[in-house]
């Protein structure tokens, strides 16, 4: 079955990150497909490089990143929603005249259209939040 | 990916209009959606009825009262907003506190009725059952 996954809540405050990327793995793993993740209102926090949890604590950008990366998921950052909390890549903190970028490697930001794509092109949408 | 088709899309609002995103950021959601031309409705249950209350006034709270953006769905065929009868009484409202929400029905000569339609808990329970993607918010 093809998953697609939206993240709804932002991380450590909340567990709705921690949940969906056990979801996900857990999927993975029993043969089932994650195309795409969409992070939205504060999931889009996820997608800092710029968090620094305590050594005996997940990261869980980097967790995020490295599970993006060994099985191709697209990790998807809505714009407007990322504007508003300060999460930029170098091409809108350009656009916008910021000083500095933060997103982290294996997201990217796009718009709301990929969430509703990915609610047409998969078999299930999970939503992780409150 | 899969083949595309229709599919019934229904976007759940459970929380207050202000005092949190949540209601805000599920409005702009329905309005890039509608440009997918999926099958929309919107449900409101719990405190997300009070989103539909005429004469919000957000002057004190110095946030933006988007209340008027539900008014121009119609414009974007999205026509389908089901009030949860239990949540309106829960909370000492009827229909009457709802603010006026029209479409165009293009198969009715353009005649114009009402995109609001209060229905029952069980009811409610129905329309999940009977979607393809929920999104809640």
């Amino acid at each position: 079955m093809k998953f697609g996954i939206v993240v709804s809540e932002g991380p450590y405050t909340h567990e709705a990150s921690d949940t969906a990327y056990n979801f996900v793995k857990a999927a993975i793993e029993a043969g089932h497909e994650v195309p795409r993740v969409f992070f939205y209102h504060d999931g889009v926090n996820v997608g800092t490089r710029l968090t620094v949890p305590p050594q005996d604590d997940r990261n869980i950008q980097v967790n995020w990143t490295n599970l993006a990366k060994e099985h191709g998921i697209d990790l998807v950052v809505c714009i407007a929603a990322a504007q508003r909390r300060g999460i930029l890549d170098e091409n809108e903190a350009k656009r916008q005249g910021k000083d500095a970028d933060n997103i982290a490697e294996g997201f990217r930001i796009s718009g709301l259209g990929q969430l509703i794509e990915m609610g047409i092109q998969t078999d299930r949408l999970m939503m992780f939040g409150d | 990916m899969m083949e595309e088709g229709v599919k019934k899309f229904l976007y759940v609002n459970r929380k207050a209009p202000y005092g949190t995103i949540y209601a805000l950021e599920a409005l702009e959601v329905v309005l890039i959606g509608a440009a997918f031309d999926q099958d929309v409705s919107l449900a409101f249950l719990d405190d997300g009825v009070f989103q539909l209350t005429r004469d919000q006034n957000t002057d004190g709270v110095g946030v933006k009262n988007f209340s008027p953006t539900f008014r121009a769905l119609g414009d974007y065929d999205v026509n389908k907003l089901y009030v949860e009868r239990e949540s309106l009484e829960e909370r000492g409202l009827t229909a009457d506190d709802l603010q006026e929400i029209v479409y165009e029905d293009e198969d009715d000569d353009w005649a114009e009725k009402p995109s609001i339609r209060i229905i029952s808990r069980a009811e409610m329970a129905d329309l999940m059952h009977d979607q393809d993607v929920i999104l809640s918010f």
